[in-house]
């Protein structure tokens, strides 16, 4: 969704363009007395200063705009395999960050297959190091990482990926996850002694900031903001945005509603990192009449912008991270924080309006990041969920025979599904062995919702028309 | 006059017939599915009174019309000698019937129709051969032309178009098509249509007919300066200028000769003597009495398909995030019995009515059929599911096939009808090879017939394993196809030689 979303949104702008480059030649040819200038296109705006906050630990002037590393563009082979990161691709990117103000870099060992450290410290290499803050993840998900040894392997190969001495910020990486997380987070970091150690670094300058990243379980954040007094933690990464801020435990129980966490963060005064400002897409992906209400207010600006300024609204908010694949998500998230226009009250509540409207669609909270992948039975998780949530959003999930508009939103559902999916990777290959579902930092029941697809699937191709997808 | 109408209609036909053996969606037959239907042999075959009767009495009323222009074949040929003609013109020369060839093979394809060897008949029957030449040959460039356009409706967000997998289903298939292309080419450059007085049985039976025909082409002695003009453009071979006659068995009323004489000495007209009218013989053929081996059958692709050793794609423990696995393709495993689709009514059926033309295996949504490489039924539909299973919605081979080996069916019919058996393979099966639950066909079994049981019996915390109740079982391959190991599922369809109810 993430892709195609910003295909249409880079279509967008190049459509714009293109309408009004032909509206100045249509306009020039039949009048006269018109004046028209090139002010009055919807040509490409320039953005201004960056908005930057303080960390009140360090003092560090941190850009607002975070550069999320977890989805740098692939480039794809002659069969269309993903085997390598764009290089040339992320050094463009990162050098119009730059040159933009962002000096807020976020990776972990995990992300992109592993090559994202590799690739983000290559393209960051080029530039002074006091240009920019590092921030990565001790990522030891798996129970192999889980000794001491082979944690502390993946912490110093973290320095050498990343070509740095120090690293500005690291994180404990995604705890409160797995099925016992409390069990989990001790496994990976009490009982090998790893923040013991990660502590000890901090004081020696070789972390200059040590913090978590948290999904799922709450008790495991509540703990570790209970003993803030004894790790002092210096910055705390959260999932913040307007649909997460009061139905994150609607659309999951096993969920908590951002407004705890980031009050829970404030009373410490402890500065939030926001993820998934954009829930990957998907708040910039949405219903029609959800697009023309936001664009109604703002019709210059993108839907994608809301989200940002919500994120970059909150005083306590060190950096907003977004995985900006493509240089238009870039350029976009630049309009949205150089400098950030703060929202009004009315523009806040408007958001929560917006986010009341889009939790009746029946969406599932997948947001791309690739965390259950590779499935060993060669599922494409992610795009199953991606291709029902897009055909959700545009009312292509037929379930009325009777229904005038059911044959085409039938073929749209099975075309599109198998454009999105190869066979081999849908959802009716998944045998529910459940490796995946501790992985999801949303807490999906991965196994269960791609049956459910697998269910409507059969269904609809069941009920015979001329398309046989 | 006569000549324009001749290929007018012969055109008709022809696209319709060749649009038929390319279109996948099966959306032309719903237009174009009679021309398949008035094809001789696979009338006889369906035993279409209407049409043999209308066929005898078309060729005793005009000739040999339908070689001109029912038959795509004989069209095909046409066109090859078109371009032979653009480089030299008055080609052809009288040349006196081969008759040992023709009534050879004429009673060759008589004996098979009555043994019922249908692959005898299906590589002599001209339609078939024409099917399996456009299938093959026309159908991936077809298809690639459709690939093409479906990229481009991607690109647009359009559903108009979308994309179909290439694959070859047969080598057996390909090169029977490109040697019966070749040597159609050749002959039709050269000689006209020699295959269809030499070597085709329905021209020869057509030619038995076309003797006694009551309207021809007659040569006006009084007009006729013997030039042999009729005789240098004749692609049948059969005018003989010198004794200005015309042999009627061979000749396919194409009416080229009439606009050639520029004497006006040919004529198409209706003949003066009396007719000797004799009766379509073939309807006699009886297919109760026809037999076929039913030894095991030799796998066709030589893939010895050795059942054993799991095989499961690399399912590394995952330490980093995304990425895709490697999945490993499919591979025949080794049937008993061949899978004949659900219509078919078995593999003596099929066997005897069958003649190879493609039309099913064209039509197939889910590349299940490909024709078999098999002596003994050879280029007949036979069904796997590497690639796709035999879904419960689709009847559309059965609704296509213009012979009645494959018998049309609905889909509560086809839900009922067990072309085969799953057979379960405990070597290759996911919950004792890699320990974790799956049940994956159970889950997809259209009519119930998997149940998931415990692997150590009276434990019910083990994993469970599949039991199949083949009094249920159908054969349609879903378990199959979904199966999750690779290269060999470890569940696979044994094919009925007789279809039941169940």
């Amino acid at each position: 969704m993430k892709n195609e979303n910003i295909d249409r949104r880079s279509f967008l702008k190049r459509f714009g363009l293109g309408v009004s480059a032909a509206g100045l030649t249509l306009a020039g040819c039949k009048s006269a007395g018109k004046k028209i200038t090139s002010e009055s296109s919807a040509g490409p705006q320039e953005p201004g200063e960056m908005t930057y906050r303080t960390n009140p630990t360090t003092g560090d002037k941190v850009s607002l705009l975070g550069y999320g590393c977890m989805r740098w563009p692939w480039k794809e082979t002659k069969e269309g395999e993903k085997e390598e990161i764009d290089q040339e691709e992320v050094n463009r990117l990162i050098d119009h960050a730059i040159a933009n103000g962002v000096n807020y870099f976020d990776t972990s060992p995990a992300y992109c297959r592993g090559f994202s450290e590799s690739v983000t410290g290559i393209a960051l290499s080029r530039h002074p190091r006091d240009k920019y803050f590092i921030a990565t993840k001790l990522s030891n998900f798996s129970p192999k990482t889980w000794s001491r040894e082979e944690s502390l392997k993946m912490y110093n190969d973290s320095f050498k990926n990343l070509q740095v001495d120090h690293i500005d910020y690291l994180l404990l990486h995604g705890v409160g996850m797995g099925s016992d997380a409390m069990e989990e987070f001790r496994n990976r970091y009490i009982d090998n002694g790893i923040l013991d150690f990660l502590m000890q670094e901090r004081e020696k300058g070789k972390i200059r900031n040590l913090g978590f990243s948290y999904h799922g379980d709450i008790a495991v954040f509540d703990y570790l903001l209970a003993n803030h007094d004894k790790y002092k933690w210096d910055f705390v990464q959260i999932q913040l945005n307007y649909l997460d801020w009061h139905h994150a435990k609607e659309l999951n129980p096993r969920n908590t509603n951002a407004e705890y966490l980031y009050n829970e963060l404030e009373k410490r005064n402890i500065p939030a990192v926001i993820m998934e400002p954009l829930l990957g897409g998907r708040l910039s992906n949405v219903p029609d009449h959800i697009v023309a209400r936001l664009k109604e207010k703002e019709p210059d600006r993108s839907v994608a912008s809301w989200a940002f300024r919500y994120a970059g609204n909150f005083p306590g908010v060190l950096t907003v991270l977004s995985g900006m694949t493509y240089m238009e998500h870039l350029e976009d998230n630049l309009l949205s924080y150089c400098p950030l226009k703060p929202l009004s009250d009315e523009e806040v509540k408007f958001l929560y309006d917006t986010a009341d409207l889009m939790v009746q669609y029946p969406t599932i909270a997948c947001n791309d990041c690739k965390y259950c992948m590779p499935c060993p039975y060669g599922i494409d998780i992610p795009a199953i969920l991606l291709h029902y949530n897009k055909c959700v959003n545009q009312g292509n999930i037929p379930q009325n025979k009777q229904h005038p508009d059911y044959a085409r939103a039938r073929k749209a559902f099975l075309i599109g599904y198998d454009r999105s999916v190869p066979k081999l990777r849908q959802a009716n290959h998944c045998i529910a062995c459940g490796q995946c579902e501790p992985h999801c930092p949303q807490n999906i029941k991965i196994p269960q919702r791609l049956h459910a697809i697998d269910d409507f699937v059969e269904k609809i191709k069941q009920d015979k028309e001329e398309v046989t997808a | 006059m006569l000549r324009k109408i001749r290929i007018t209609f012969a055109l008709i036909f022809f696209i319709g017939a060749t649009l038929l053996f390319l279109d996948f969606t099966g959306t032309v037959h719903a237009y174009f599915g009679w021309i398949a239907k008035i094809q001789f042999l696979p009338a006889v075959f369906a035993v279409n009174v209407a049409v043999i009767v209308g066929l005898v009495a078309l060729t005793l009323l005009f000739g040999r019309v339908y070689c001109s222009v029912i038959c795509p074949l004989g069209v095909l040929q046409d066109i090859f000698a078109k371009f032979g003609k653009m480089s030299k013109k008055n080609r052809y020369s009288y040349s006196p019937a081969l008759n040992i060839w023709r009534y050879t093979l004429f009673g060759v394809m008589i004996v098979a129709i009555i043994l019922g060897i249908g692959s005898i008949v299906g590589v002599l029957a001209p339609y078939s051969a024409f099917g399996r030449i456009v299938h093959s040959l026309a159908g991936p460039v077809w298809m690639w032309a459709n690939n093409l356009l479906a990229a481009y409706a991607e690109r647009v967000e359009s559903y108009a178009f979308y994309s179909r997998e290439i694959w070859i289903k047969s080598i057996a298939l390909f090169s029977t098509s490109v040697i019966t292309l070749v040597t159609l080419a050749i002959l039709a450059w050269r000689n006209g249509r020699t295959y269809c007085n030499s070597i085709c049985p329905v021209g020869t039976f057509l030619g038995f007919l076309s003797r006694f025909s009551l309207y021809r082409p007659t040569i006006e002695l009084a007009k006729c300066n013997s030039c042999g003009l009729c005789a240098r453009n004749c692609k049948s071979a059969c005018i003989d200028s010198k004794a200005h006659k015309i042999d009627y068995s061979r000749c396919v009323s194409c009416m080229d000769c009439i606009g050639k004489c520029h004497k006006n000495a040919i004529k198409y007209t209706y003949k003066r003597e009396k007719v000797e009218v004799i009766g379509p013989a073939v309807e006699t053929v009886n297919i109760s009495k026809a037999q076929v081996n039913d030894s095991s059958r030799r796998n066709f692709l030589g893939l010895l398909a050795f059942v054993g050793g799991s095989a499961l794609m690399d399912a590394a423990e995952k330490t980093v995030d995304g990425g895709l696995a490697v999945i490993e393709d499919k591979k025949i495993p080794n049937r008993n019995k061949h899978i004949s689709p659900p219509g078919a009514k078995g593999h003596r059926n099929i066997a005897s009515r069958c003649t190879g033309c493609q039309l099913c295996v064209t039509v197939c949504p889910n590349h299940v059929l490909r024709p078999s490489g098999n002596l003994e039924n050879f280029m007949h539909p036979i069904a796997s599911y590497e690639r796709g299973y035999c879904r419960p919605e689709c009847t559309k081979c059965s609704e296509v096939c213009p012979t009645g080996a494959i018998q049309k069916i609905d889909s509560a019919e086809k839900s009922s009808i067990q072309i085969g058996r799953a057979q379960w393979v405990k070597e290759n099966c996911i919950p004792l090879t890699d320990g974790v639950s799956c049940g994956n066909c159970e889950r997809h079994c259209p009519v119930g017939a998997i149940q998931m049981i415990a692997s150590v019996a009276g434990d019910d915390e083990s994993l469970k394993i599949p039991a199949v109740d083949t009094e249920k079982c159908i054969g349609c391959g879903a378990c199959e196809h979904l199966c999750p190991s690779r290269p060999f599922s470890a569940i696979y369809v044994e094919g009925n030689e007789r279809h039941r109810f169940v």
